[in-house]
């Protein structure tokens, strides 16, 4: 075995500790490298922005599960904070079991941080099985899908839902999921009824999501992480995803390299093979 | 009775959800938001026969003395002590509650890092398996490269070209493939769709008479 | 003092997963099948309460929903009732016998959801994408964005042989392909590392205070 081929052999539980090390190693030393803000991150504070405060309400969906909270749960925490410091009310629904935990952990924290009081300026439905039959329902009639919310008190006595009947009501719905929920409020809510959809996805799906900006059925997209750190730099308010920023950088590097150095290692052990042969030949 | 009545079921309900957005009369209307509970509350019971599922599987280990039974034994406890805490614990499901408390400080923990872990093998499957053999494969490391760099702090600071590298490869030749793949699939969805509602696909039926 | 017992225990957890890392062990294994059954326990209580509940327990047993009060035998007493029963009839299953009467209920689900996703499906994946594509070749991105589109869906497009024309075009449909795959890597990559960053602030700053 040549020297390239034990390189390329080596026991993956070093590589696993240089990720460790590429990980924690910027949590002491921060680099605080400045984040620029894209697009898609910049059109969707533009449209929260732009809701008129103590009126419709913002629909925030917190359809993430607890795999995927790093990425998204940075993106709830910012987009209330940015509802909330605009007097924009918030309605937060689930469409995921497990995001009823995770969507009052945030909203939560935030209304607590910023003195927001339930039913005035938030609230909170709960969740609901069936994704495309509750989001065609809504559009509706929110009250047909939700006639209580999560604390079993009937939508109509909570103030800040009066006069809110389906999408013709909602100025702008924002999605944060891992899954295929995202996609299902631009086919289900956007498509038969107009309603304007913004999405916070995780890196993975976010690619996959382009063709939905480019035609308008999204007008906005946080991904992943990354997306999150953004919109913490917009609302002035830097939390976990610019905190991740540094060791985010520091890990691309060090997968790079490793890709480097694994082809380096390949093609040497190729050539070094090759020659041999030759010899023997 | 067997077989023919749920095929008329499902090629009833199934033209019925499907025609019913062309048919703005307040009947159709009325009929079609009472379906869309319907739909929900079947599929609330569907994943409750999950969780049935979940428990006989694990019983039947228990059971039969599998090498494994001490695990399974864990699964249904900690099963049965959610059921017991959310259902007879006097405070529910509320923040801060028993119930709360185990969904945050276990079920989050352990289901977040089990998906990190993905972060240690990724990067061993890059030093191992992502070789330029051949141009295809280079374009796919290249991009991938650039796109790791683009959208990282510092990439920016390494050169101000690779975050601008990085937009065009999204923006572009990505959303080219991707719109292709989504018109794909979404033509294979709408055909699977008229071939359960047609009877054609029937392998939800199961097997048996 | 409560805080720091449950956050001491997510750590304990999180630190047992990782413990995978070095090879399989009881830790790990425990962890697994723990969280399984308490997120089929927290997934049952909350399928319960927040949608069997107050949708057929409530309106059956003639409590009440939102405001409105439910009389025996009313439309909104049949109309919780009947997805109940229909709900119900899916644990014939485990009953050989009957097993064939779940099919009923899976009728009305398995077409109802075809059903509703046909026209959000053809609009919103299929015609809107082709017509967001229809543009003047005033560009190069434009042009690329064209023979991109031809390109992959000519690569997927089986009922002909990849020959002439037809060769050449699913060829440049891999390219984008590839380099479509290559983002995606990319974003997948940052995906998986974001996790780990979180988990990893979890252990230094929500539980040891270290940053």
């Amino acid at each position: 075995m040549n020297i390239f081929e034990r390189f390329m052999n080596i026991d993956r539980r070093w590589i696993f500790l240089a990720i460790g090390i590429a990980v924690v190693i910027p949590f002491f030393f921060p680099l605080g490298l400045p984040i620029s803000v894209t697009e898609p991150v910049q059109n969707l504070y533009d449209a929260l922005d732009a809701i008129p405060p103590n009126g419709q309400p913002l629909l925030l969906a917190i359809d993430y599960a607890p795999a995927t909270l790093p990425e998204l749960e940075p993106m709830s925490l910012a987009l209330l904070r940015h509802a909330f410091r605009n007097d924009v009310n918030v309605a937060v629904l689930t469409l995921h079991p497990a995001g009823y935990g995770l969507a009052e952990r945030a909203l939560n924290k935030v209304a607590e941080e910023m003195g927001q009081v339930y039913g005035e300026d938030y609230c909170f439905l709960g969740f609901r099985p069936g994704i495309s039959a509750v989001i065609l329902g809504m559009g509706v009639n929110i009250v047909n899908v939700f006639p209580e919310d999560a604390y079993g008190t009937p939508l109509n006595d909570i103030p800040m839902m009066d006069g809110i009947r389906n999408y013709d009501d909602i100025p702008l719905l924002i999605s944060l999921a891992g899954w295929g929920a995202a996609e299902a409020w631009v086919l289900y809510a956007h498509q038969p009824y107009g309603q304007r959809v913004g999405a916070g996805v995780t890196a993975v799906m976010a690619t996959d999501f382009y063709p939905f900006l480019d035609t308008g059925q999204l007008i906005g997209l946080l991904g992943g992480m990354r997306g999150a750190a953004e919109y913490e730099e917009l609302i002035d308010h830097p939390d976990e995803g610019v905190r991740g920023m540094d060791s985010q950088s520091s890990v691309h590097i060090l997968i790079i390299a490793l890709i480097v150095l694994g082809n380096i290692a390949y093609f040497g052990a190729r050539r070094k093979r090759r020659q041999m042969e030759r010899e023997a030949a | 009775m067997r077989r023919q009545f749920p095929l008329a079921l499902c090629f009833i309900a199934g033209l019925f959800m499907a025609v019913q957005y062309f048919i703005p009369h307040p009947t159709v209307q009325d009929m079609y938001e009472r379906l869309l509970i319907w739909l929900q509350t079947l599929l609330a019971f569907a994943f409750l026969l999950g969780t049935v599922s979940l428990v006989r599987v694990h019983y039947h280990k228990i059971r039969h003395r599998a090498d494994d039974r001490g695990y399974s034994l864990v699964t249904l406890l900690a099963l049965c002590l959610m059921i017991g805490l959310g259902f007879f614990h006097s405070a529910h499901h509320a923040q801060g509650s028993p119930f709360d408390r185990m969904f945050q400080n276990v079920q989050v923990p352990i289901e977040a890092t089990m998906f990190s872990l993905l972060a240690f093998y990724v990067a061993s499957a890059a030093f191992r398996a992502f070789r330029a053999r051949t141009l295809e494969s280079t374009l796919l490391l290249v991009a991938a490269c650039i796109v790791m760099l683009g959208r990282v702090p510092i990439g920016d600071m390494i050169h101000s070209s690779i975050p601008v590298a990085t937009r065009w490869i999204l923006e572009v030749p990505n959303l080219a493939a991707k719109r292709g793949i989504m018109i794909g699939v979404g033509l294979g969805m709408m055909a699977t769709s008229l071939k359960i509602i047609l009877g054609i696909e029937r392998a939800w039926m199961g097997g048996g008479d | 003092m409560a805080t720091i017992i449950w956050t001491t225990i997510g750590a304990i957890l999180t630190l047992s997963v990782y413990s995978f890392l070095y090879k399989d062990n009881p830790f790990y294994k425990f962890a697994e099948h723990l969280v399984v059954g308490i997120s089929a326990g927290y997934y049952l209580v909350i399928y319960y309460f927040n949608f069997i509940q107050p949708n057929v327990v409530a309106p059956v047993f003639l409590l009440r929903i939102g405001n409105e009060a439910i009389g025996l035998g009313s439309s909104m007493w049949w109309l919780a009732l009947i997805p109940g029963i229909l709900g119900l009839l899916l644990y014939t299953r485990f009953f050989p016998k009957f097993g064939w009467v779940g099919r009923w209920s899976l009728g009305i689900y398995v077409g109802g959801y075809a059903g509703l996703g046909l026209s959000p499906i053809m609009q919103a994946r299929v015609l809107n994408q082709i017509g967001a594509n229809a543009l003047p070749l005033t560009s190069i991105t434009n042009v690329f964005l064209i023979v991109g589109l031809l390109g992959t869906l000519t690569y997927f497009f089986f009922s002909m042989k990849h020959k002439g024309v037809l060769g050449v075009l699913a060829r440049v449909g891999i390219v984008f392909l590839m380099v479509g795959f290559g983002a995606s890597f990319g974003y997948t990559v940052m995906s998986r590392v974001s996790l780990l960053i979180g988990r990893v602030s979890f252990l230094l700053h929500d539980w040891l205070h270290l940053i």
